[in-house]
This record gives structure tokens, C-alpha cells and sequence, in this order.
């Protein structure tokens, strides 16, 4: 391993780094001290995400274990990103008195979860995949237990640790058949055995099921309304978006490779997955008071929206994935940056709190506002440019039915998001909650996300560079 | 500079400078310069374009501006105009001038309230302006969703269940058009060439008859739900009625036409195949909307549901003339769509303004009103005439039009339809005359009238500039007609190439 490898291997290393550097202030610092840990790490991470951006070169690591190119290192300054703007979230929330002992905890697990995801994006062969994606999950189970002292975070904790473990075994068994059935571990090899035998049909199911565990698709849904409320909104709001993204981005990445083969099998699974997904996961939203379960459902709505691009099978419709996962990370970001603005300062995570918000609170409402139209694919924020294009995929492939069904879906959801539109700008209420002006750190935070609603779709330039990444990895 | 990109940057620029201002003095004044510019710009695009008609430029679209944005897509920022859009165009420049000084008064929000309206003024004019799919589309979501928080936060009686069911159901529109536009955009080019979203090269091609079957519904009743087509109406009636006065004359007066338009451009333009085919069944539905409107209206007893069913009615019209697919007949939809966008706007000015003095809107609670606000009683009147098609209004110009040219067809079932929609004009005659006869003569029921005031200079000026046009219209419309039909004859003449016929 010389230093060039280094270099393509950066994303893992500086995070490593980065996690242990955490680790060895925080031994050093004196316990009234340790609010130091936040601006320190913030810079960081932030100097981490900056160098992420720099040119790389595709490359081929431990006999093809590890492997990178251009697409997957966009891939993971997407989460890179989103993970910036979640720190930057969270600074209010770790400055509490309650979290003064364990702030460093928080960095490292977090940035052991993103580790994991970035190897698993990378990886070459399941081993690899499946070590990243044990490292990307039993982190954040801790995480969702993060403040123990609540019942309710604790019960996130141990519910996200069993629903996983199950998934993980599924996803393992899953593995192990593709393994006995093709001969390899290797995405390179396996690619080459793969046919439309009965037990790879039945290996990729297994494999399916497990991922679609970790994306929560109906009908393996169930653990993500309550690990999301219980949870601490921060670590929802990672949980939501970029756990959600970074196993999107893999999924599709081995559905356009390695399961290519099989793709006319798997369509008519996906078709109703999808359909299931979105319908479910918006119905159950309308009913919803509390504002992370609320968000919960409605990103179990947003992953049924990812499976038509997976269903477009092109170039097209990877793009139009990592780019809507893009879209929905900041959008979704937005949402929750404001619902943890509010939970952090007042407390309150009801939709009636937010009665009359915009009378006091305008900035924070009119960027829900803008947040939610973008998730309900409302222009000219971007998630309209993110749905058309996905809609577009799965249309380029035949689905005119199901881009009805989902069009429609997106209606349905346009509905409960009105209703925190309408919370905000049409009830009338007493008191309010009384306004509040929030951190530099979190003020920051909200306006890139508010940045990235606007720019990302009118700014072209953006889609047109994932696209020409797609057309490496699709041929 | 395009002056087209001038129809999209001065409503933006107005935004802008409304969010600057601090109280209702200033955003009004903002709003009223930034609409009024836009005005003077809709009739500097009139003669503008007149004038290059006129000096020989046959071109389809003028005023080409073309900018591409997702190149691996080919999705342009494409614009164009024909008569028909600088038609659309002007008037929707005269009802939004008209809207700024109907709402001249906006206590609550001011800045709000006028951001939004532009907001959804820019997607209209963006809407018109557009020859690409994609930005139409865009523009048209955009032209919807302000309606939501106008109507919720500054309606009246439920207004927020009227906002959410129009939202929705207009959202549940544009997810109909998705599958059209995206299925037109993936079948109209031949195997190998690039796709395109741009309409005037979609309708050089062809698109396979199998699939026009499939896509002309989804976009006609895409479109149709904004036009009010039946049963889609039903947001209407409940959305008019919430709205405040200068969103319900927008909504009525140009929201309803990019219904009308777009099955025009799309639909009908692009799918002439499929068109022809199931026109029977959409006639057979707009007559319904044309005679059902106008009994519903007779009934009603709150006078913005009175126009609100009146605008079904007349938007069934619109629809119902696009359907005949003749010149004529199309040449009356055009003007039709012009002269209701006036005439119904300048309704609701009025039923605003009243509104305002009475707080009441219910007919039967009112009474003798042209004695005591004279202005707004004869100003109602021209309304109503104009409405019900007296000759000398633009009302009668478009429906004599579109009557003659559905006669044109010889047979039966196209007689037959057009007898049943016309049987609509007396209909109309008779819930305009009797809510004249109850609100504006008869004595006064409520002592508190008698002091009521008559307009201000701002009602004055909203309530006259929407006469003026309609007169204008109803005296001289041949400029008008001209400018259509000039860009009327080649989609025609593209609809007459057809040899298939429906089952009719």
C-alpha cells in the first residue's frame, strides 16, 4: 500500500482519524471543558468534507476488496454533507447540561457510522459489505440510546439493535446462498455466475429483504416509527437521511450490477413494494400528531419513491436516484433542522404546538414550509426536480401505471404536509410558542439546507454531473 | 434581452421588492407599479406582435428564446408566443392590475398576500409563455400552490377546508398530466433521435395511435380539472367562495384558462389522433358542465357561488368549443376564455366590494342597492349583460362564435350537443336577471344600507379597466379574432389532416 492508495482511501482514513483524535481530547480535557470537543470537531469535519471534494482517482485495494471511482466518492460527500449540516444541528442539543459527559460519545459513534457506510458503498465484495454494514448500524442503535435516562430513547435503542440483528441475519443468509450458489464473494465474480436459478432468485430475496430492513420499505417497516420518535431528533434526523441515503446509494448500485441479471424476476417484487411503500407509509402519516413520527412515515413514503428509479433499470434511473437522495437530504434536513431547532429551545414536538408558529417565528416556518413543499415535490424547490426526473426513469422504462400511483402518492402526502403548513400559517392560537433565536451553529446549518432546496434544482450542472458519473458504473 | 424573459423576471423582481417594504402602504404601491409595468408590457407585446405579423414573419411561434438546462435530459427553458398566448397573456396582465387594486385594502399580511399573488401571477404568464413541456409544467405547478395558503390564510367561511380539497384536487390534476407529458415525451420521437419536451417539435412528429388512446385522457382530464370540467368541478364552487376578491377574479378569471389552454396546446394539439376518436366522450361531459353549471347557479342563494357555478358553465364552454375542432368553433373558445377571464373577474371585483359593505352574500338579505352604490349597481349590470351575451359585450362575440362553429358540423350528435350547451345561454339569462332583480332593485331590506359609500378612486380604477376591455372586445373584435385565428389555421389545418372520426 503506497500513498496514492492512501488518497483514494481518504474518505475512511480522515474519518478514522478524526474519530480517534475525538477520543484523545476528550481524555485530555477537563470535565468543564468539554463543550470544547463541539467547535473543535465541527472544524474538522468540516475541513473532512472539503478535502473529500478534492480530485480522486478510481482504484482497486486488498485484491478487490475495496474499490473506488468517481460516483462512489460522490456518493459519499453527499452524506458528507448532510452529515456537516447535522452536526451543525445538533450543536444547541449537545450544549445541554444533560449531555455535557458524553459529547465526544456522540461524535464517535456518529463518525463510526459513517465509516461504515463509506465502506460499504465501497466495497468490492460482501465481506466488505457486510462489515460496513455492521459497523453502520450497531453504532447507531447506541446512538438512538443516547439519552438513556428517557424510557423512550432507550427503547429506540434496543428496538433499532433487534430489528437489525434480524435483518442482518436475513440479509447474511441471503449472502451465503449467493456465495454457494455462484462460488465468490466477489461483486466482479459473483456478477459473472449469476442466473435466473431458483436459488439466486431465492438469495436475492433474502438479500432484498435484509437491505430493504435497513431502508425501511413496507412490509419491513415497522421498527422505524418508534426507533424515530424515541430517538434523539438529531440522531433521527441521521437516521432518516443518511443511513436511509447511504443504503440507498449501495442497493442500487448492486441492483444495477450484480442483479442485473435477474432484473426481469425482481421488477414485479419491486412494483408492489413500491406501491405498498408509498401508500402505506403516507396513510399512516395523515394520522400522525407528534412531528418525528410524523416525519417517520413520510420517509418511509420518500424510500417507496426511490424504488421507481431502481424499476427505471438505466443510467437514467441511477441518476435520477442518487440525485433525488441528494434532493431528499437536504429537504429532509430542513425539515428537521427546524423540528430540532424547536425541540431543543421549547421542548415541544407536537403538530399543535406549531399553531400560529409563523406569527412568531416566521424564518423557522416559512423554511418548513419550503422543506415540506420540496419533499412533496412542489416546485420551484428542488424535490419537484428530484420526483420529475425519478418519475421520468421509471416512465423511460414502461411504468405508466405506477408513475400514476406515484404522482398520486405525492398528492396524498402534499395533504399531511399541508397540514403542518397550516399549522403554522393558518391556526389561530393563544400562545404561541414564544419567538426564539437560535445558535450561529444551528442557524447555519438551517440556511444551507434552505440553500441546497433552492439551488439544487435550478442549478443544472449538478444533475448533469451525476448523470455523467451513472454512465460509468451502467453501460 | 427577450422580452418574453421580461414576464417572468418583473413578477419576480416585484416579489422581491415587496418582501423590502414594511406595511400595506408600500406593498401595495410596489405591487401596483410592478403589475402595472407588466400590464404595459402585455400590450407592448400585443403590438409588438401585431406589427411582425404584419410585416410578413408567418413563423408558428414568435419571440423565440431558448436556453438549454438539462442537457442529457433536452429539457429547455423554451419560449414562444403565438395570437392565442399574447391573447391569454393580455388579459391575464388586465386582471391581475385589476386584482392589485381590488385588494387594495388587505389589512392582514399585506406582504404576504401580495407575494403570493404575484407568485402565482408569474406562474400564469410563465405558463403561457412556455413552448417546452417541462417548463409548462413547472409553471403550472407553480401557478397552484400559492392558491393554498391565499385561500387559507385569507379566505372567509371554511376556507380551510376549501383550500386543501382545491389543492388536492388540482394536485391530483397535475399528477394525471405527469403520465401525459412524460409518455408524450417518451413516445413522440422515432427510435434513435433524441427526445424532446419542445412542442413544436413534438407536433411535427407522430405519436404512436395506441398510445395517444392512452395518454389523451390522462392529459385531457389533467388539464380539464383546472378548466372545471365535469364531475372534476366540485373544488370550484367551495374554492371561489373562500377565496378573498383578488384571488378568486385570478383564479376564476386566468387559473381556469390554463385548463382550457393547455388541452388546446397539449392535448388536442399533440394527440389530434386520439383527440378525434374520444371527443364525444369529453363533449358529452363538457355539456353537462355547461347546462348543470348554469341550473346550479340558478339555485344558489350566496353570490359567489352563484359565479362560481356560472364560471363552470362557461369554462364547460371553453372546453366544449376546443372539442368541435373547427376553426370557428376553436377561433369562439379563444375569445371565450378571454372574455370569461374579464367578465367573471370583474364579478367577483364587484362581489367583493359589496361584500365589503353589506357583509353579507347572500341575495336574499340585500336589496335595492342601485340606489345607494350606484357605481357598483350599473357596473354589475355590464357584467351581467356581458355575461349572459349581449351583443355589444364580449360575451356574445365568443359564444355566437362558438355556436356557429359547432354547428358546422352536420351531424347529428354534434347538432344535437350544441343545441343542449346553447340551451345554457338562457339559462344564464335567467339566474343574471333574477340576483339583478333581488340585489340591485327592489327596496332596501336592512336600514344599515342606506349609508353605505359608493366605489373608491382604486375600486374605480379596477372595476373600469375590466369594462373597458370587455366593451372593447364586445365593439371591435376583429383585431382580436384576426390575431387568433392567424394562429389558429396551421393547428387546424393539423387537426383537419386527420381521417380518423370518433364514434360519431
Amino acid at each position: 500500500m503506497n500513498f496514492s492508495d492512501i488518497l483514494t482511501m481518504r474518505h475512511e482514513l480522515m474519518l478514522t482519524l478524526m474519530a480517534l483524535v475525538v477520543l484523545i481530547i476528550d481524555l485530555n480535557l477537563h470535565n468543564r471543558d468539554k463543550h470544547l470537543i463541539i467547535p473543535i470537531t465541527l472544524s474538522l469535519f468540516f475541513i473532512h468534507t472539503v478535502i473529500g471534494f478534492l480530485p480522486s482517482q478510481p482504484s482497486n485495494l486488498f485484491g478487490g476488496m475495496y474499490h473506488t471511482n468517481a460516483l462512489l466518492v460522490m456518493m459519499k460527500n453527499i452524506l458528507n454533507v448532510g452529515v456537516l449540516i447535522i452536526l451543525l444541528q445538533s450543536v444547541t442539543w449537545l450544549k445541554k447540561e444533560e449531555n455535557r459527559e458524553k459529547i465526544s460519545e456522540y461524535f464517535i459513534l456518529l463518525f463510526s457510522t459513517l465509516i461504515g457506510m463509506n465502506f460499504m458503498i465501497s466495497s468490492g465484495d460482501f465481506l466488505m459489505f457486510y462489515l460496513g454494514l455492521e459497523l453502520a448500524t450497531i453504532p447507531i442503535a447506541a446512538l438512538a440510546a443516547y439519552t438513556h435516562h428517557q424510557s423512550k430513547s432507550a427503547e429506540a435503542g434496543i428496538k433499532l439493535i433487534l430489528s437489525s440483528a434480524l435483518s442482518s441475519g436475513i440479509l447474511l443468509f441471503g449472502i451465503s446462498l449467493i456465495y454457494g450458489s455462484s462460488g465468490s464473494i466477489y461483486f466482479d465474480a459473483v456478477v459473472l455466475h449469476y442466473a435466473n436459478t431458483p436459488l439466486q432468485v431465492l438469495a436475492f430475496i433474502f438479500f432484498f429483504t435484509g437491505m430493504a430492513f435497513k431502508l425501511s420499505l413496507v412490509p419491513f417497516h415497522l421498527w422505524t416509527a418508534d426507533v424515530y420518535e424515541g430517538a434523539p431528533i438529531n440522531v433521527t434526523s441521521y437516521l432518516s437521511v443518511i443511513s436511509k441515503g447511504a443504503a440507498a446509494f449501495i442497493l442500487i448500485i448492486l441492483m444495477f450490477t450484480i442483479f442485473k441479471t435477474i432484473a426481469p424476476i425482481y421488477t414485479h417484487m419491486l412494483y408492489l413494494i413500491a406501491v405498498l411503500t408509498m401508500t402505506i407509509g403516507n396513510l399512516f402519516a395523515i394520522r400522525q400528531k407528534n412531528m418525528k413520527r410524523f416525519l417517520a412515515f413520510s420517509s418511509i413514503a420518500q424510500a417507496g419513491f426511490i424504488l421507481l428509479g431502481i424499476l427505471g433499470g438505466n443510467a437514467m434511473g441511477m441518476t435520477s436516484v442518487i440525485y433525488f437522495v441528494l434532493v431528499y437530504i437536504f429537504s429532509n434536513l430542513g425539515a428537521f433542522g427546524v423540528v430540532s431547532a424547536i425541540s431543543t429551545v421549547t421542548g415541544k414536538e407536537s403538530m399543535d404546538d406549531y399553531d400560529g408558529l409563523y406569527a412568531t417565528n416566521p424564518k423557522l416556518s416559512l423554511l418548513m414550509m419550503l422543506s415540506l413543499f420540496s419533499l412533496a415535490g412542489i416546485p420551484p424547490v428542488a424535490g419537484f426536480f428530484g420526483k420529475f426526473f425519478l418519475f421520468a426513469s421509471a416512465a423511460s422504462a414502461g411504468y405508466y401505471w405506477l408513475v400514476f400511483i406515484a404522482v398520486l402518492n405525492a398528492t396524498i402526502s402534499l395533504y399531511y404536509y399541508l397540514l403542518v403548513v397550516k399549522a403554522m400559517f393558518i391556526n389561530k392560537n393563544e400562545k404561541p410558542l414564544a419567538y426564539f433565536k437560535s445558535d450561529l451553529a444551528t442557524r447555519t446549518g438551517l440556511v444551507l439546507s434552505g440553500l441546497g432546496i433552492f439551488v439544487l434544482g435550478f442549478w443544472s450542472q449538478i444533475y448533469e454531473i451525476i448523470n455523467s458519473l451513472s454512465f460509468g458504473i451502467i453501460h | 434581452m427577450n422580452i418574453l424573459n421580461l414576464f417572468v423576471i418583473i413578477p419576480m423582481l416585484t416579489v422581491g421588492g415587496i418582501l423590502l417594504t414594511k406595511d400595506l402602504k408600500q406593498s401595495r404601491i410596489v405591487s401596483a407599479i410592478g403589475m402595472g409595468l407588466q400590464l404595459i408590457l402585455s400590450f407592448v407585446l400585443v403590438y409588438l406582435y401585431m406589427s411582425e405579423r404584419s410585416a410578413g414573419n408567418t413563423a408558428p411561434m414568435l419571440f423565440m428564446y431558448d436556453a438549454l438546462w438539462f442537457p442529457s435530459l433536452n429539457i429547455h427553458y423554451a419560449l414562444g408566443v403565438d395570437g392565442i398566448s399574447v391573447a391569454m397573456i393580455a388579459l391575464t396582465g388586465i386582471v391581475v392590475f385589476a386584482g392589485i387594486f381590488a385588494s387594495w385594502k388587505m389589512e392582514y399580511l399585506p406582504r404576504e398576500f401580495f407575494v403570493s399573488l404575484i407568485l402565482l401571477a408569474s406562474g400564469v404568464f410563465g405558463f403561457f409563455i412556455s413552448i417546452d413541456l417541462f417548463t409548462m409544467f413547472l409553471f403550472y405547478e407553480i401557478a397552484v400552490i400559492p392558491m393554498y395558503l391565499l385561500i387559507g390564510i385569507w379566505g372567509t367561511g371554511p376556507k380551510e377546508y376549501s383550500a386543501m380539497k382545491l389543492t388536492l384536487m388540482l394536485m391530483a390534476g397535475s399528477a394525471m398530466l405527469m403520465v401525459g407529458i412524460l409518455g408524450i415525451y417518451f413516445f413522440s420521437v422515432p427510435a434513435g433521435h433524441p427526445l424532446t419536451f419542445n412542442i413544436l417539435e413534438i407536433s411535427k412528429m407522430h405519436i404512436p395511435i395506441d398510445m395517444q388512446r392512452f395518454l389523451f385522457p390522462f392529459t385531457f382530464v389533467g388539464f380539464g380539472i383546472l378548466g372545471a370540467l365535469f364531475p372534476f368541478h366540485t373544488w370550484s364552487p367551495d374554492g371561489h367562495a373562500s377565496a378573498p376578491t383578488a384571488v378568486s377574479m385570478l383564479h376564476a378569471g386566468v387559473l381556469m384558462k390554463l385548463g382550457g389552454y393547455g388541452i388546446f396546446r397539449v392535448a388536442i394539439f399533440l394527440m389530434p389522433e386520439a383527440a378525434h376518436e374520444q371527443a364525444w366522450i369529453f363533449l358529452i361531459l363538457t355539456s353537462i358542465s355547461v347546462v348543470y353549471g348554469a341550473f346550479s347557479a340558478i339555485v344558489q342563494t350566496d353570490l359567489k357561488y352563484i359565479n362560481a357555478y356560472s364560471s363552470v358553465s362557461h369554462c364547460g364552454l371553453v372546453l366544449f368549443a376546443v372539442l368541435m375542432m373547427n376553426q370557428t368553433a376553436m377561433n369562439g373558445a379563444i375569445i371565450q376564455m378571454i372574455s370569461h377571464g374579464l367578465m367573471t373577474a370583474l364579478f367577483f371585483a364587484l362581489i367583493g366590494m359589496i361584500y365589503g359593505r353589506t357583509h353579507t352574500r347572500l341575495i336574499n338579505e340585500m336589496g335595492g342597492l342601485m340606489k345607494v352604490i350606484p357605481f357598483l349597481g350599473v357596473v354589475y349590470v355590464i357584467a351581467g349583460l356581458a355575461s349572459l351575451g349581449l351583443p355589444g359585450f364580449s360575451g356574445f362575440v365568443a359564444e355566437m362564435t362558438i355556436f356557429v362553429g359547432s354547428f358546422q358540423h352536420v351531424d347529428v350528435f354534434h347538432r344535437v350537443i350544441t343545441i343542449v350547451a346553447a340551451s345554457s345561454i338562457v339559462i344564464t339569462a335567467v339566474y343574471i336577471l333574477r340576483v339583478v332583480g333581488i340585489l340591485l332593485l327592489g327596496p332596501i331590506k336592512n336600514d344599515h344600507f342606506l349609508h353605505l359609500d359608493d366605489a373608491k378612486w382604486y375600486e374605480r380604477i379596477s372595476t373600469i379597466t375590466l369594462v373597458l376591455a370587455i366593451t372593447a372586445i364586445g365593439t371591435a373584435p376583429f383585431w382580436l379574432s384576426n390575431m387568433i385565428n392567424f394562429s389558429l389555421a396551421p393547428i387546424v389545418e393539423r387537426l383537419n389532416a386527420i381521417q380518423i372520426t370518433g364514434l360519431f
